[in-house]
């Protein structure tokens, strides 16, 4: 019998390949005649145009076409990017463009698309393509961007407001009435990009003699490619192919359609030729998702015990210029502030008000980590107001083990009760603050103060929904050579799909992972699935694969009783054997099972079995999970520069049965970092032109390997109670309680100054600045 | 215009007569025109260090050389680093051993720093690793695991050097 | 991000190279690429003509004559990080390469390549200021010098001719045992400097300083000699009182204010880290710190 497969540390499946550059990213793709794609892009915040004038670049020797929104127009089935859900209630101009008609709103908005031999020669072109830019009025903040007297993002609209909701429980009026305190404070949270090392990509092969078109395309979404390519082009899915290749990366940059890849899909049908696009670092910089800009108001009225009894306030949230997915940001964020805190009556009013920036949608974290950091600042304001530690007023406020499952009093994004199900939010607080020995800080911290350096502690507590459904497919087959093959929807980019897949498929059949093949997202061979993203994978891909591998099992061990000819209870599998518990020589491989169920001659079936050594399983997710984690982190402040170094960093992390804990860890460590980012390095900034003002990574500092420690990560595993495997996800949990707890450690080592920090990411100018405003006012 | 010229590349041992354009980055040649595509490209303008290959022995972002400059050059990719039967350098297995990668898209240039790295520092320290690898970027590991895999690698080639030693002592 | 057509020039000599720039107009030398490939690909310049610098082995040299240190301009980054000429003689230079960009980019990078873009925060031209360099150039019709102070002739624009090439970067090493220290602050590793402080320090048989040289890199467009910083160093017995008062003098420089730091944030860092680079290039040379 083959060891345990589930807590077990397995060696990547995806590794041989990567590591010998075997690996096959969507720019390693060559196909004969194929030409490749730049586009013309916007260098205005915000103008109009009435003509664009291509002669200039199609007369350049090598360039094929030049693509406008008339020949979108003329193409496809709509000259939008075909939405991804209700959009009724938003403003139409909301909608993006696959190219515009007449009117630009951000910087980098894709205006033509030039199609030549080579980059380098569509690169030539692209300036030579003249567009007579008008300069209209732009928007550059949100919060200004909701005044009445505010010119608008689009000429047309009357005004900014995507959509102004409420999210709210309990009855905060009198709760603040009764306060024996209240404190208020305002908070910016700047925007950040995705940046995956590998930008955006597709390969776009349109075959004229069988009107077949197949995509390559770097995403985290193959499905809606596949569906918006269907309804653009108005061909059906048996004509349509998406084949994701190797990802470099995801973290929610690649979680939509963007107007290039299905201008690369219309360039390759126009010209029944294969065509490339692969994005550069500038234009990921100008025209891949990001995630925020908000800006909070936020009041928390306190019991004279600094229990709080109700939170309140406003929240603006910078959308872009166009809506691509939804309000999942700002509804998240503002669903997120109460985490695993007892916050009794609860308001946020969210105005999603747009800008002339590039669109806004769930970047790693999805909106949980701003709301987060807002409960964590609300949190330390009551510490610092009322001089008790910090840890103790989140002591007092956390949602004690006993009291789960816990029904929140809001709903989730779907309108279904918020429920967490499982886990102890006060167990791991105090672990962690075990683990990091928070108790001894001070005395630390006061010794290292006479040596004139300061160091500071801070701590955060998060829970983030994950495993949100619908579905991922998994078929799990085998055919006739008897290997195992799973077919499964679950899109790969790093996490380790494909080992953790065949692990759980592993464990039922009783063979080494790497006796099976996984398969991800080729459309042909799962045509139904959702995309990867919110920290879902596992709980819906790994179950349906733990659910079809089960159902293989039952159906080998049904075969074999039937050949042998006893009881189904007296067949075991085990090492790629169906045979017969106290007659081992009466066995079958998967391979003659495979035979008998393929219906070849000579081995007999049950009458009423089913063809196929196979099974598919869509498991649906009855609700989301929630996985949840404590942060602890030490850093040390130079007063003199301002520069933060993190100096350790534990984490108690509970995201429920962990089938492969290296796996896990490497999600958790990476997504720590990107916090690290979202804390003291990565701002994306815009000036009042909406240009933006950070283009390169010289400029927008992504954490390096000096930037960040190694990460002591402690695990509790409280099996979710929603799904056979009792998993929950981590793809997100890293990344989200990260700005709370490194914000309030420097603002711990500053002490001295008692500075109050305001935003994230916070730059090492502003501590300096913070630290003279502070001196001062003494 | 079009200046092109015929350069004459030596890449993992195997020589390539090709024609390029002499504004072709020696990335693109390596990818495209010789068709080695382990080696990738992040950023082009030389921070993400996903493009890092050897040239004559020396660690350089391919991404910031013409394919011209490296006409006459023994070129190391991460194609070259497995011998001849497949079996994976030290380097490579360390990663594995040491979840080392996840996506994999900046993990050639990784490898690539790391070898020329550990041919001049054998034995180096967690910062100074850390430091060596501060011009590659990675958005999926947060590092650790890409510097327990070196430092791993690095006590893995001590092992090896030292029984080439004593076999050509004995 | 590809770069523009361009008309490639790789010349073997260094005569051959001054020949090709005798007729052009729209040219740009290449030599380390670390600063000109990302334009390039960045398509901010456009040249008609690159010429390749690093065919011609006669520009990279390291050496020591009648005195002097020569370096040719094509030395690149890493050899001299490894030469033991500059280690013993001019340890000021290894201590801010360790600082300079990454293991990739000081491979090809060279000395004269970063002399010549000039960049405010970069290491190599606060140092060669601090040395009292002599950059030496040269076209078709001769030879000439300049000190490093004249070398900047605006923003990130040496003060040569469209036709000359700087050759190489020659100064007087300072007497063995000399104080000496290279401190900036980068937000990451390897990050250009946002200030940069390289200082030398010569004591007399007394323990006072009898030399010192304070430059700043990344306040001002160019490389600023703090010559009222120095003039109070001289003299002192490098307490901190001296070490302080000669650090706040820093603090009237009229700096560069943009989106990644304020001008206030700049004098800041430059009082900061010139106390720092005093107190370093101090205690070394007074013996108390190993090197």
């Amino acid at each position: 019998m083959t060891d345990r497969l589930y807590e077990a540390r397995y060696g990547r499946l995806e590794d041989l390949a990567l590591l010998t550059g075997k690996g096959r990213y969507v720019d390693d793709i060559h196909l004969p005649g194929m030409l490749e794609v730049a586009f013309v892009r916007s260098p205005h915040g915000h103008a109009l145009f009435h003509s664009i004038n291509a002669a200039a670049a199609l007369a350049l020797p090598g360039v094929h076409a030049v693509y406008t929104h008339v020949d979108v127009a003329q193409t496809l089935t709509s000259d939008h990017i075909p939405p991804d859900q209700v959009v009724d209630s938003f403003p139409t101009t909301t909608w993006p463009y696959i190219l515009p008609k007449d009117e630009v709103c951000f910087v980098g908005e894709a205006v033509a698309v030039v199609v030549a031999d080579t980059r380098y020669i569509a690169e030539d072109a692209a300036p030579l393509v003249e567009v007579d830019y008008e300069s209209l009025p732009v928007v550059s903040n949100c919060r200004k961007a909701t005044d009445p007297e505010s010119p608008t993002v689009h000429r047309h609209a009357a005004d900014n407001i995507v959509s102004r909701f409420t999210t709210e429980y309990g009855d905060v009026e009198p709760a603040f009435v009764e306060a024996a305190h209240i404190f208020g404070f305002s908070l910016k949270q700047h925007r950040g990009g995705a940046h995956s090392i590998e930008g955006r990509g597709v390969v776009a092969n349109y075959d004229a003699d069988s009107h077949h078109l197949t995509i390559w395309t770097s995403t985290q979404s193959p499905h809606k490619s596949r569906d918006a390519a269907v309804e653009l082009f108005d061909m059906d899915e048996s004509r349509v192919r998406v084949i994701v290749p190797d990802v470099g990366g995801g973290f929610g940059g690649k979680n939509t359609v963007y107007p290039e890849e299905i201008l690369t899909n219309m360039a390759s049908r126009l010209l029944a030729r294969p065509v490339k696009w692969i994005e550069d670092r500038r234009e990921h910089f100008l025209a891949s998702i990001q995630e925020r800009d908000q800006e909070w108001d936020v009041e928390v009225a306190v019991d004279t015990e600094a229990r709080v009894q109700g939170v309140r306030g406003t929240m603006y949230h910078d959308q872009g210029a166009y809506t691509l997915l939804g309000l999942h940001v700002p509804h998240n964020s503002s669903i997120a502030v109460p985490g695993p805190y007892h916050i009794p009556n609860y308001r946020i009013e969210v105005l999603v008000a747009e800008t002339n920036k590039v669109g806004t949608i769930p970047v790693r974290g999805a909106g949980y980590p701003e709301g987060n950091f807002t409960i964590e600042r609300v949190l330390d304001r009551i510490a610092r107001e009322l001089g008790m530690d910090r840890a103790e007023v989140r002591r007092r406020n956390l949602i004690p083990g006993d009291a789960i499952p816990y029904q929140m009093p809001m709903k989730t994004r779907e309108g279904t009760p918020m429920i967490y199900e499982s886990g102890d939010f006060l167990r791991c607080h105090e672990m962690a603050l075990e683990a990091a020995g928070y108790t001894d800080f001070a005395q630390r911290q006061k010794e290292a103060l006479t040596e004139g350096r300061y160091i500071g502690i801070g701590v955060a507590n998060m829970v983030k929904v994950t495993g949100r459904g619908p579905f991922e497919s998994a078929t799990v087959r085998v055919g006739r050579s008897g290997r195992v093959v799973i077919y499964t929807s679950a899109m790969a980019m790093g996490q380790g799909t494909k080992t953790t897949l065949a692990q759980i498929c592993a464990e039922q059949l009783a063979i080494a992972p790497d006796q099976i093949t996984v398969v991800t997202v080729d459309t042909a061979s799962s045509p139904i699935g959702i995309g990867a993203y919110g920290s879902r994978n596992t709980v819906n891909a790994g179950n349906s694969v733990h659910l079809a591998a089960g159902e293989v099992r039952e159906k080998a061990i049904r075969v074999a009783a039937h050949v042998f000819g006893v009881d189904e209870q007296d067949i075991e599998i085990t090492d790629g054997l169906a045979r017969v518990k106290d007659d081992p020589a009466n066995s079958l491989t998967f391979k003659e099972i495979a035979k008998a169920l393929g219906a070849a001659k000579g081995l007999a079936i049950p009458k009423d079995m089913p063809i196929g050594f196979e099974a598919t399983v869509n498991f649906r997710p009855p609700d989301v999970t929630y996985c949840n984690a404590s942060h602890v982190v030490e850093v040390e402040v130079s007063a003199e520069t301002g520069g933060v170094e993190i100096l350790r960093y534990v984490v108690v992390n509970d995201s429920g049965v962990l089938i492969n804990p290296t796996l896990v860890e490497g999600q958790l460590q990476g997504g720590i970092a990107h916090g690290i980012g979202n804390a003291l390095y990565e701002w994306m900034g815009y000036d009042e032109n909406s240009q933006p003002v950070i283009t390169n990574f010289a400029e927008y500092l992504l954490p390096s390997s000096t930037t960040v420690p190694n990460f002591e990560i402690i695990h509790v595993e409280t099996p979710s109670t929603l799904n056979p495997l009792g998993v929950k996800g981590a793809g997100e949990a890293g990344v989200i309680p990260v700005a709370g707890a490194v914000v309030s450690a420097v603002e711990n080592a500053l002490g001295p100054f008692g500075v109050w920090i305001d935003q994230a990411p916070i730059a090492p100018v502003r501590i300096i600045e913070l630290i003279e405003e502070s001196k001062a006012s003494r | 215009m079009t200046d092109t010229r015929n350069i004459a590349v030596t890449v993992n041992g195997a020589r390539h007569d090709v024609e390029v354009e002499t504004r072709l980055t020696l990335a693109d040649c390596l990818r495209h025109q010789i068709g080695l595509t382990g080696t990738h490209v992040g950023c082009e303008h030389g921070v993400c260090g996903a493009c890092t290959v050897l040239v004559d022995g020396q660690a350089v972002r391919s991404c910031l050389m013409l394919a011209v400059q490296a006409d006459g050059a023994m070129v190391t990719t991460v194609e070259g680093m497995a011998d001849e039967n497949g079996q994976l350098h030290p380097l490579q297995q360390a990663f594995h051993d040491n979840h080392g990668l996840q996506c994999g898209f900046c993990t050639p240039g990784i490898l690539m720093t790391l070898l020329e790295f550990l041919q001049h520092n054998p034995s180096p320290t967690e910062t100074e690793v850390r430091e060596a690898l501060s011009g590659n970027l990675c958005r999926c590991t947060g590092y650790q695991g890409i510097v327990s895999a070196a430092l791993d690698a690095a006590g893995r080639l001590r092992q090896e050097r030292n029984q080439i030693d004593g076999t050509n002592r004995s | 991000m590809k770069p523009p057509p361009f008309h490639y020039h790789d010349p073997r000599s260094l005569d051959d190279a001054l020949g090709l720039l005798v007729d052009k107009e729209n040219t740009k030398l290449l030599a380390g690429g670390q600063s000109l490939m990302p334009m390039l690909n960045m398509r901010f310049v456009f040249p008609d003509d690159v010429i390749d610098l690093n065919r011609i082995t006669e520009l990279a040299s390291i050496g020591e004559d009648d005195g002097r240190i020569r370096i040719g301009a094509m030395t690149r980054q890493s050899s001299l990080e490894r030469s033991e000429l500059i280690r013993n003689q001019c340890p000021i230079i290894i201590e801010a390469l360790r600082q300079v960009g990454h293991l990739q980019t000081r491979n090809r990078g060279t000395i004269g390549g970063s002399l010549c873009h000039l960049d405010p925060s970069a290491e190599l031209p606060t140092v060669a200021q601090g040395l009292d360099a002599t950059i030496h150039v040269q076209n078709k019709r001769g030879t000439r010098t300049l000190t490093m102070a004249d070398f900047p002739a605006f923003f990130m624009t040496p003060a040569i001719e469209p036709d000359e090439i700087v050759t190489a970067v020659e100064f007087e090493p300072w007497p063995q045992g000399h104080g000496f220290a290279f401190v900036e602050f980068a937000r990451r590793h390897g990050d250009f400097a946002i200030v940069g402080v390289a200082t030398l320090l010569e004591l007399s048989a007394d323990g006072t300083v009898s030399r010192a040289s304070i430059t700043l890199g990344g306040v001002g467009p160019a490389p600023i000699r703090c010559s009222a910083a120095e003039g109070i160093v001289t003299g002192s017995t490098g307490s901190d009182a001296a070490i302080s008062e000669a650090a706040e003098t820093c603090r009237e420089i009229d700096a560069l204010d943009d989106v990644h730091a304020s001008a206030a944030y700049r004098r800041h860092l430059a009082v900061t880290l010139t106390c720092r680079a005093l107190r370093k290039a101090y205690d070394r040379v007074s013996g108390e710190t190993a090197l």
